[in-house]
């Protein structure tokens, strides 16, 4: 299965099999020169290199376009301009070379490939990126959301905060080097509702206090991710209480971070629940997540007519289809 | 006090004991290696006190829930009398109709009421409903607050809503039907259409949440 990714700001294409093998992963992200994502630079972007992360990947994977089962394309959530360049390249290629069209969602995909990474069976799962913000875990036939981001996203926050103060992109791993040298915490809005989290304001007061010049920027950028991470690490909490999953993964590109992972994997031992991270190659957007995802997809029959391969800007995990996770955890038994 | 532990919370640990002969229960707000200890002591104080506030009012407004006897807040701990019963989202599926309807009507309005007076319960499940020889007692506190914000009650029900959809799926429509009947018949139809509109905002807000969904979900008071 050849799979196409381009939700973002990565375009991504990757090669990999319905049992786990990924044979290829090539990607191109688009670093804005200044400010934030602009969807149709970014979409630019990804027209131009295209061609050429494709020819990469089959030339990592030594797999030709006529040997391919199918066609797997990242159709949502994300930003329209960036989405359709995926999919316009998948349309082609689905058309062209006779294969079947795989629709396949963004958030699933990163669910999927931490599944396949980590070994785990029936997570609750955290991903965190500069997107999403969110929990998931699988019940009553679908993956569903336990907890989110009622406003930005953890990696957003992040980004936003570095971008504002001039100290680069991406926000997180400068922020945490920073942090590092933080010593006094300083109050910030801790701002967890339910299962949810909001962290909006919580930059427009860190962003507020840096601006004063009364605090060292070390303690702001600590108290900065004390807080959010930990906001994240509660509704995490609240939900592997609620779900009673067993394992937890985490997922997306601030997986990276080994702050985050430091917090969760002390959580989960207060639980004594199995704490696994995703790969720092399949953390970020890529495409062997879309690729292995639409394996396991077009195994159970999902297809899509090319002329209905609508992309789906907010494409909401809970309404996706995933017929082959009932039957994963049909088949094998619970490891004890 | 030792008593038996009776449930390890995603907050606190809860231990069953005994005070005057009562059975009661012993909330206690452990610190959390993973936060910071500045952090995490200012959380544990300002959410216990809280806690104990809203849980004395919620009780003079005539809301079933456990009755507040000791607080302690240098320990982070409450101690409250033992409601006895299953929790709403372990026996849900196994209840008859009418007897949802009772039920989730009834929650509604004790939502209704909580809101009427500047409180949001900030963690509305069926997790958090204690049937007590079948009446719905609410319980945990733990996140709630002073509000008058519609903001606030918005995110009140949303969370409600999403937790039914989250657990109860094939259900939830239903029971957020006959939890709005409740809410409304407390706070008024006008009020309880301000915060739906609310709730459809909250979801619409989150930058990938589908409008299709909503429409299905949030037919009711349309």
């Amino acid at each position: 299965m050849l799979g196409i990714e381009s939700t973002a700001h990565t375009y991504g294409v990757g090669v990999a099999t319905s049992d786990g093998r990924i044979l290829a992963n090539a990607s191109s992200t688009y670093v804005p020169a200044r400010g934030g994502i602009h969807p149709r630079e970014a979409a630019e972007h990804h027209s131009k290199v295209a061609a050429e992360v494709l020819r990469r990947a089959l030339y990592e994977s030594g797999v030709s376009l006529e040997e391919v089962d199918g066609i797997a394309v990242a159709l949502g959530p994300g930003m329209g301009p960036c989405l359709r360049v995926g999919c316009s390249v998948a349309r082609a290629l689905a058309s062209y070379f006779n294969k079947p069209l795989v629709p396949v969602n963004h958030a699933v995909a990163h669910v999927e490939i931490a599944k396949l990474t980590t070994g785990a069976r029936d997570p609750l799962v955290v991903f965190v990126s500069g997107g999403n913000t969110v929990i998931i875990a699988y019940a009553e036939g679908r993956y569903r959301v336990f907890g989110e981001t009622l406003d930005i996203a953890l990696g957003n926050c992040m980004d936003t905060f570095a971008r504002e103060l001039g100290l680069g992109f991406p926000g997180t791993p400068i922020i945490e080097r920073l942090a590092a040298r933080g010593r006094e915490f300083i109050e910030l809005p801790y701002s967890v509702k339910g299962q949810d989290v909001s962290f909006s304001g919580l930059l427009t007061a860190a962003l507020r206090l840096a601006r004063e010049g009364k605090h060292r920027l070390e303690d702001i950028c600590y108290s900065l991710v004390e807080v959010a991470y930990d906001m994240v690490v509660e509704v995490a909490e609240r939900a592997l209480a609620h779900t009673e999953k067993r394992e937890l993964i985490l997922t997306g590109g601030v997986a990276r971070s080994r702050l985050l992972q430091e917090k969760l994997r002390r959580m989960c031992e207060l639980h004594g629940a199995r704490f696994a991270v995703v790969p720092n190659e399949y953390a970020g957007d890529n495409g062997a997540m879309i690729a292995y995802t639409g394996a396991l997809a077009l195994e159970h029959g999902v297809t899509m007519p090319i002329e209905e391969s609508y992309i789906r800007q907010r494409w909401r995990v809970e309404e996706v289809d995933v017929p082959w996770v009932e039957s994963s955890l049909a088949s094998a038994p619970r490891p004890c | 006090m030792g008593g038996e532990l009776i449930g390890i919370g995603a907050e606190a640990v809860l231990t069953l004991g005994e005070l005057y002969g009562f059975k009661v229960v012993r909330k206690a707000r452990l610190p959390k290696p993973y936060r910071d200890p500045k952090l995490d002591e200012a959380l544990r104080r300002e959410r216990t006190a809280t806690e104990a506030k809203i849980m004395i009012e919620a009780k003079s407004l005539g809301i079933p829930c456990p009755t507040v006897l000791d607080v302690d807040l240098e320990e982070a701990v409450i101690v409250m009398d033992y409601v006895e019963g299953p929790r709403l989202s372990r026996v849900l599926g196994e209840l008859p109709r009418d007897e949802l309807t009772r039920i989730f009507v009834e929650l509604g309005k004790y939502a209704g009421l909580l809101h009427a007076h500047g409180i949001v319960h900030g963690d509305l499940t069926t997790s958090n409903v204690i049937l007590h020889w079948g009446r719905p007692y609410l319980i945990d506190f733990g996140l709630s607050q002073y509000s008058r914000q519609l903001e606030d009650r918005g995110v009140d029900v949303h969370l409600f809503l999403r937790a039914l959809e989250s657990t109860h799926f094939s259900l939830s429509k239903f029971l957020f039907e006959r939890f709005m009947e409740g809410y409304a018949s407390v706070v008024g139809e006008d009020e309880a259409k301000r915060v739906l509109e609310k709730v459809r905002e909250i979801r619409r807000r989150g930058r990938y949440v589908s409008e299709r969904r909503l429409k299905g979900a949030l037919r009711h008071g349309e």
